[in-house]
């Protein structure tokens, strides 16, 4: 290499000013491309969201037809007309499955809706007030999360009575809390970011700040969690179900199908009644657990560094 | 064994050493461009060059390391004759630790801080098996008294909070020796501490790094640093040598442009003289912004006083177009005088004036229009900029909020500051993390003079910049200056960047004010005695500078503590070579005047402060 080229090399941009204040940190951020584990997540997530949706249009029989009313024998082997056999009613399996996954999913999505609305209201809300504000709500809240969640489910159940609305409104409060505690913790790491300081020297209102400062930076990491929320969500929807306090018969859902089958194990006849609603829990919660760890680790590094 | 004795003494050679990064696409970009060099016992070996020249990078092939996203390309990393690039990690092991040792910037970051220092300091001996716990706490202490730590037989004993930052420095320089290596990383060890701070640290490498035999390579930007520490000099821009040789060579008689280059980035010495005069046009009678006896502190006792006084009769007042350098160690109050100036940190006593008037201690107190006079812009640009915010969102929120500009006027006026602090307008477009640390500093400065102010208050604002970048943001600031006619009050524990920069310094010790006049009074005689320290502390571009000074009286006492805040007396009392005992540990100082606004607070008269040292 000449020395003129060496020269131009280095010195052309330092007279350029500017131009030569160093490279960018980083790249323009790179969107997210699943990996082989993420698309294998969004598969099944996105095939039973679909069985969610459509389940009752698409469904062979209705939630309580009897494929073979002629036939009064319980858990049969599957076989044409009944493609994962009969239940302890005789009803088709196959059919209550596709009917109870909107239940399932639906319910738990909007609990986990619910708890995420509350949580992060009171959550980032008592990260902004004063500290005696924040200490009674955040102590109020210990006390909810000290408590057993199914113990807890159990006694509202029991006292108002189930249906819909109530497992919703029970298990949303119920999540809320965990929520809370992160929206907190999150709230309380931005709070004391040096923008959030300009902003409140520059005179900004509190809604400014919780709206335009930190909820933004707040709302991607809390995104990902509503992902491992909603898990836990439907394990305890399901667990609800399964001690009979859940979606009531003949309403079908997964908790209720495995409760209502386990009389099949002991008779050693299908065990598919029981197994198939089981298996649908947990390849949904499988699956978006592979969504969730497989986008984390694609912005981990980066999510931390930006807040 | 070796047929050459030249090679025998060879610790470390790199050859033709070629490092690349890998994209995410898979394709390669060069980023150390095939470098040779040879580090030989007992031999300090500097890599000099600015961020993204590689000199970390190619410490860290040392180590036969390379950082996530890189990979060797090509050519050897020789240690002690074996290649390390080609080596697997479970070879390595052995190799890291005990003939090699790596220091990292940030002791604070390398310390565990639950586990005590000696258990910490002997790790690695002991983890690999060359040691026993014995002989390593020997070795351990040993390296504790050559290395002048106060109190060597129990600092182990303590855990990382309980030291100070120099002596963490110096701590985990006994931590890399502890496994007696045959070569010594050192990635800026320095570049964090304070001047004051900085002489320590390196005198005590200086002196353990020959006592041990060792061989080291010595990674900075700091040419003066260099000086005092390095036999070689190995000069690289962009991965590649500019040039090499002996450190008298590179000092002295360098020709080449690019160390060139790098010299003229290093800061002046301060001396009277250095500040420029800036334009008198914006003067009015009153100051822009003024403190009178102000006192603050943190925390709150029972009658409504700060617990910890930080600040204690602080009189500082900025005139319209002035710029006010404020300087200090770490501790000294300097930040906590701009958050007073802010508004964030109300005072306990004493009372605010802007252009005249009484302002609201508190800043929720205070008018919009108050608060539009007074910006502050953060030292670090990084969290100072919301992440999720487009660079036209964060500078155009100014606008809107202070000068009700919308649409078309709060665009012109965007792009209109985009060019003054010299970035392109499309960057407009852009979010901080795709922006340079100096580009975020920038837009950090632009959002500030987007409110139209009449005080920017920015705390250290170079300090987290590189040196070339950081002079870049200096020059910026002073065409600021000259173009709008803002004050700017200028924080820093730089001296020579204050000096070069201010019309005006005020020098704080402890919360007090021990010395405040024009840059030239105060860069001159008579000094306070801590004003002497910290100029003397300035490393020079000589060698031997490091021991001239450390021979010197202001440096002896001047370096047997840190700061620390005090209720009663002179707070510098126990650096002070002048110290008079029962005198100015017992009474505040009184207030001397040397003409033209120059203030001494001291207990020696400016006759004796003028011959004094």
């Amino acid at each position: 290499m000449s020395n003129a080229q060496q020269n131009d090399h280095y010195v052309a941009p330092y007279d350029a000013g500017v131009s030569f204040d160093e490279l960018p940190d980083s790249a323009p951020s790179s969107r997210y491309s699943p990996s082989w584990t993420g698309w294998l997540g969004i598969s099944v997530v996105s095939f039973w969201v679909f069985i969610a949706i459509l389940g009752p249009y698409i469904a062979p029989l209705g939630e309580n037809d009897l494929p073979f009313p002629d036939d009064y024998s319980e858990f049969q082997m599957p076989r044409p007309g009944a493609w994962l056999g009969t239940d302890e009613s005789d009803r088709d399996v196959l059919s209550r499955l596709m009917f109870g996954a909107g239940r399932t999913i639906g319910i738990s999505f909007a609990a986990t809706l619910l708890a995420y609305f509350i949580g992060v209201v009171m959550g980032i809300g008592a990260a902004i007030s004063t500290p005696r504000v924040d200490m009674i709500v955040s102590r109020i809240n210990d006390a909810f999360l000290s408590l057993p969640t199914i113990m807890l489910g159990l006694v509202v159940v029991a006292a108002v009575g189930s249906s819909i609305p109530v497992l919703i409104v029970t298990a949303g409060v119920i999540y809320a809390t965990v929520v809370f505690r992160l929206a907190r913790a999150l709230g309380q790491e931005i709070m004391v970011m040096d923008f959030v300081e300009a902003a409140r020297v520059r005179g900004e209102g509190r809604w400014w700040i919780i709206t335009r400062e930190i909820w933004p930076n707040a709302a991607m990491p809390l995104m990902t969690d509503f992902g491992l929320r909603l898990i836990y969500v439907i394990l305890f929807i399901s667990s609800l179900s399964f001690l009979g306090l859940g979606v009531q018969p003949p309403q079908a859902d997964w908790g209720s199908m495995v409760r209502e089958n386990l009389g099949a194990l002991s008779y050693g006849a299908s065990v598919i009644p029981v197994l198939a609603p089981a298996l649908a829990i947990a390849t949904l919660t499988v699956g978006i657990n592979l969504i969730v760890d497989d986008i984390s680790a694609h912005s981990g590094g980066k999510l931390s560094k930006r807040l | 064994m070796a047929k050459h004795s030249d090679d025998n003494d060879v610790i470390f050679e790199a050859r033709e050493l070629k490092i690349n990064a890998v994209r995410d696409d898979g394709s390669e970009l060069p980023i150390v461009k095939g470098v040779d060099f040879k580090v030989r016992r007992g031999e300090v070996v500097a890599l000099i060059g600015e961020s993204g020249s590689g000199k970390t990078t190619i410490s860290l092939s040392a180590l036969g390391y390379c950082k996530p996203g890189l990979k060797f390309a090509g050519g050897e990393a020789r240690l002690l004759g074996q290649d390390v690039t080609k080596m697997s990690t479970e070879e390595l092991r052995p190799v890291r630790g005990e003939r090699v040792a790596y220091l990292a910037q940030s002791a604070a970051a390398t310390f565990n801080p639950s586990i005590l220092i000696n258990e910490q300091v002997t790790e690695a001996p002991i983890l690999h098996g060359t040691k026993t716990q014995a002989e390593a706490d020997a070795k351990a202490l040993s390296l504790y008294h050559a290395l002048e730590l106060p109190d060597p037989e129990n600092i182990g004993t303590r855990y990382p909070h309980q030291v100070s930052g120099g002596q963490l420095q110096r701590l985990m320089a006994a931590m890399a020796l502890c496994g007696e290596p045959d070569l010594l990383v050192l990635d800026e060890p320095t570049t964090a501490l304070d001047v004051t701070t900085q002489i320590e640290v390196l005198k005590a490498f200086k002196k353990v790094i020959k006592e041990e035999g060792a061989a080291a390579i010595y990674v900075t930007h700091d040419l003066a640093v260099v000086a005092q520490v390095a036999d070689h000099i190995v000069v690289l821009y962009n991965g590649e040598i500019k040039e090499a040789g002996p450190v008298e060579t590179i000092i002295n008689k360098s020709e080449h442009p690019y160390t060139k280059r790098l010299m003229g980035a290093i800061k002046p010495l301060p001396k009277a003289g250095l500040g420029e005069a800036s334009n008198h046009a914006h003067m009015r009678d009153v100051p822009a912004l003024e403190a009178k006896s102000v006192d603050a502190g943190y925390g709150r006792d029972a009658e409504g006083k700060p617990k910890t006084m930080v600040l204690r009769d602080v009189n500082v007042a900025i005139e319209r177009g002035k710029t006010v350098g404020i300087i200090g160690e770490s501790g000294c109050g300097k930040s906590t005088l701009a958050r007073v100036f802010a508004g964030l940190l109300p005072p306990s006593d004493g009372h605010l004036k802007l252009d005249g008037e009484s302002i609201a201690p508190d800043l929720r107190n205070r008018s919009r229009e108050e608060l539009r006079k007074v910006q502050f812009v953060y030292q670090m640009a990084d969290t100072a900029l919301n992440p999720r915010q487009r660079i036209k969102d964060i500078i155009g929120r100014p606008l809107e909020f202070y000068g009700g500009l919308t649409g078309a006027a709060k665009n012109k006026r965007l792009l209109e500051l985009l060019e003054m602090v010299e970035l392109p307008p499309p960057f407009a477009e852009r979010y901080p993390h795709e922006l340079s640390g100096g580009q975020k500093q920038r837009v950090n400065l632009a959002r500030a003079l987007a409110a139209d102010p009449e005080v920017v208050l920015c705390d250290e604002v170079t300090s987290a910049l590189d040196t070339i970048v950081g002079a870049n943001v200096i020059e910026l600031l002073k065409t600021l200056r000259r173009d709008t006619g803002v004050s700017f009050v200028f924080i820093s524990h730089d001296l020579s960047t204050v000096a070069s920069f201010a019309d005006e310094i005020v020098v704080l010790y402890a919360g007090r004010v021990a010395e405040q006049g024009p840059t030239d009074k105060v860069l001159s005689p008579p000094y306070h005695p801590y004003t002497r320290l910290l100029i003397s502390s300035v490393p020079e571009m000589r060698t031997g500078w490091l021991e001239d000074t450390i021979a010197s009286k202001e440096t002896i006492t001047g370096m047997s503590g840190g700061v620390e805040l005090t209720d009663t007396g002179c707070p510098f009392f126990a650096r002070c070579p002048l110290a008079i005992e029962g005198t100015c540990d017992t009474q505040a100082p009184p207030r001397r005047v040397d003409g033209d606004n120059h203030v001494i607070e001291c207990h020696r008269d400016i006759d004796e402060l003028l011959g004094g040292g």
